[in-house]
C-alpha cells in the first residue's frame, strides 16, 4: 500500500480546515451580528456548496481559478505556478466543500447564545466588540469546534471537487479518496486505505458528539 | 462617562409603539424617579420591562427621552442615544444572565474599570461577594450555584460597576419565599447605601409592598396609579420598616391581582 496519498490528504485537509475556520467564523459573525438586506441570500450563496453536485462545484472552482481566469493569472504572475492541478488546487477544492459546514454551525452556535447574557455584558460596560469576543464567541465555541471538525472530515473525504480542480496526478495531487478510486479501477487492493479513512471519520464524529454534549451541559 | 452626583434623578418619558407577537403595543409613560426603589407594578404585558430596556439602552425608543441628572441618555427627536456600556447602569435580569463560562470572581470583575490592576479588582470582587454572603463561591462557575446563590452573585456583579441606576427585572421570581425575603432585604439595604434610583419590575404584591418606596401601577402601557406602597397597595409595611418586619408579613401569601 502506498501511504503518500493519505499524508497528502491529511495535509490538504488540515490547511483547508484552518482556512475554513478563519473565513467561516468571519462570515458567520457577519451573518449573525449584523442585519442587512439580502443577508439570507448571502447565507444561501455561501452554503449552497453543501448541496450542489461536487462536479458542478468543481466546475465553478475550475472556472474561477483556471489558467485563463483572473485569479489563475494573478496567481501565476505572483508565483509562476498554477492553482489548477496543483496541491493549492487540492486545498481550494477541500476548502469550498468544507467552509459551509463552519459557517452553518458557527452562525447557529452564535445565534443560540442567550441574548440576555450578551446584553448583560453591554450593561456592564462592554463595547459590542468586547461583548462578542469575551462572551458570545466563547459560549459558541463548542458549536464552532464541532463545525470545524466536520469541516475537516469533509475536506479529508472530498472526491468530486478535487478531481475536477486538481485532477488525480499520482504523487502530486492524488489524495486518499482519489487513490482508493484508482486502486479499485486497477483492481488493486484498497482495503487498508479505506479502513484508515473510515476510522478517521468515526473518530471525528465521536469528537463532534462529545463537543455537543459539552455545549448542552453549559446551558443545561 | 461623566460623574453624576449621588441621588441624581432619573427622568423618563416614553411614547412608543412596539410591534411584536402579532399586535401593536403602545407605551405612554412619564415619570421622574428619585433615590430608593420605584416599583413598576402590574400584570405582564403592561410595558414594565420595556421601560427597563429603554433605560438600559437595550432598546432605542423613537419618541420621548431618558435623562439621568444632567446626562441625556436618549432623545427621540434629536436621535441622541448613549449606548448601554456608557450609561453606568446595573441591570439584574430575570434570568440573571451570569456568564456561564466564568467563575463568580470573573463574573463580578467583568464590569469593573479595567484600568484598575487585576489584584485590586479581585480583592474588590471578594469584598462584594462577601457582602452578599457568597464568598465561598468565588472560584466556582454558575452551573454549580443554587438559585439563591446565583442571585447573590448576579447582584454582586451588578454592583461592582458603581452604578448610577439599578434596574431589577423580576429578580426573585425563581426563588422560594424565604430566599425572596432575604434577598429583598439585601437589595433594599444596598439601594439605601448607594443612594441611587432603582427601578424594579414585579407583579408580586408582597414584594412590591415590602421593597418599594414608591409604586407605579401600570396597565396596558400606562401608569394608572402613582403613590406610596400604603396608598396604592393598602396598609402594608414599606421600605423603612423592612429590617424590622417579620418575614411572613413582608411576603404574605399571593393575593389575587
Amino acid at each position: 500500500m502506498n501511504w503518500d496519498p493519505l499524508w497528502l490528504s491529511y495535509k490538504v485537509a488540515t490547511i483547508a480546515t484552518i482556512l475554513s475556520f478563519i473565513i467561516g467564523v468571519g462570515i458567520a459573525t457577519l451573518l449573525s451580528q449584523t442585519r442587512f438586506r439580502g443577508r439570507e441570500l448571502v447565507d444561501a450563496l455561501v452554503t449552497v456548496p453543501m448541496v450542489m453536485p461536487p462536479t458542478v462545484l468543481g466546475y465553478y472552482v475550475l472556472t474561477a481559478v483556471g489558467k485563463n481566469s483572473w485569479l489563475g493569472q494573478t496567481y501565476e504572475s505572483l508565483t509562476g505556478g498554477h492553482i489548477a492541478f496543483s496541491v493549492v488546487g487540492c486545498v481550494i477544492a477541500a476548502f469550498v466543500g468544507s467552509v459551509p459546514l463552519v459557517i452553518k454551525s458557527a452562525r447557529s452556535a452564535l445565534e443560540r447564545v442567550d441574548p440576555t447574557v450578551v446584553q448583560a455584558a453591554r450593561t456592564l460596560g462592554a463595547s459590542p466588540l468586547r461583548a462578542y469576543l469575551t462572551v458570545q464567541l466563547p459560549l459558541a465555541a463548542p458549536g464552532i469546534a464541532a463545525g470545524v471538525m466536520l469541516a475537516f472530515a469533509r475536506a479529508l473525504g472530498d472526491f468530486g471537487v478535487t478531481v475536477m480542480v486538481a485532477g488525480s496526478i499520482p504523487g502530486q495531487t492524488q489524495t486518499a479518496a482519489l487513490y482508493v478510486y484508482e486502486q479499485v479501477a486497477k483492481q488493486a487492493p484498497a482495503g487498508a486505505m479505506v479502513a484508515v479513512l473510515t476510522a478517521t471519520a468515526i473518530f471525528v464524529l465521536y469528537v463532534v458528539n462529545s463537543l455537543g454534549r459539552r455545549s448542552d451541559m453549559r446551558y443545561g | 462617562m461623566s460623574e453624576t452626583v449621588k441621588g441624581a434623578q432619573l427622568d423618563i418619558a416614553l411614547h412608543v409603539v412596539r410591534t411584536g407577537h402579532g399586535q401593536d403595543f403602545e407605551l405612554n409613560v412619564e415619570f421622574v424617579a428619585g433615590t430608593g426603589i420605584t416599583i413598576l407594578f402590574g400584570p405582564s404585558g403592561s410595558g414594565k420591562s420595556t421601560i427597563l430596556q429603554a433605560v438600559a439602552g437595550l432598546y432605542r425608543p423613537s419618541k420621548g427621552h431618558i435623562r439621568l441628572g444632567d446626562e441625556l441618555w436618549s432623545e427621540g427627536g434629536t436621535g441622541r442615544f448613549v449606548p448601554p456600556e456608557k450609561r453606568g447602569i446595573a441591570y439584574l435580569f430575570q434570568s440573571l444572565a451570569l456568564f456561564p463560562h466564568m467563575t463568580a470572581i470573573q463574573n463580578v470583575c467583568y464590569g469593573m474599570d479595567r484600568k484598575m490592576p487585576k489584584p485590586e479588582r479581585e480583592a474588590k470582587a471578594h469584598i462584594l461577594l462577601k457582602r452578599v454572603g457568597v464568598e465561598h463561591l468565588a472560584k466556582r462557575k454558575p452551573q454549580t450555584f443554587s438559585g439563591g446563590e446565583a442571585q447573590r452573585v448576579a447582584l454582586a456583579r451588578a454592583l461592582a460597576t458603581n452604578p448610577k441606576v439599578l434596574l431589577l427585572d423580576e429578580p426573585f421570581s425563581a426563588l422560594d419565599r424565604d430566599l425572596r425575603v432575604q434577598l429583598a432585604r439585601l437589595v433594599v439595604e444596598l439601594v439605601h447605601e448607594l443612594e441611587i434610583p432603582a427601578l424594579q419590575v414585579t407583579h408580586n404584591h408582597g414584594e412590591a409592598a415590602a421593597m418599594g418606596s414608591r409604586i407605579l401601577k401600570m396597565r396596558n402601557g400606562s401608569i394608572i396609579e402613582d403613590g406610596s406602597p400604603e396608598a396604592i397597595l393598602g396598609g402594608r409595611k414599606g421600605f423603612q420598616d423592612i429590617g424590622k418586619t417579620p418575614m411572613p408579613e413582608l411576603f404574605p401569601r399571593p393575593i389575587k391581582e
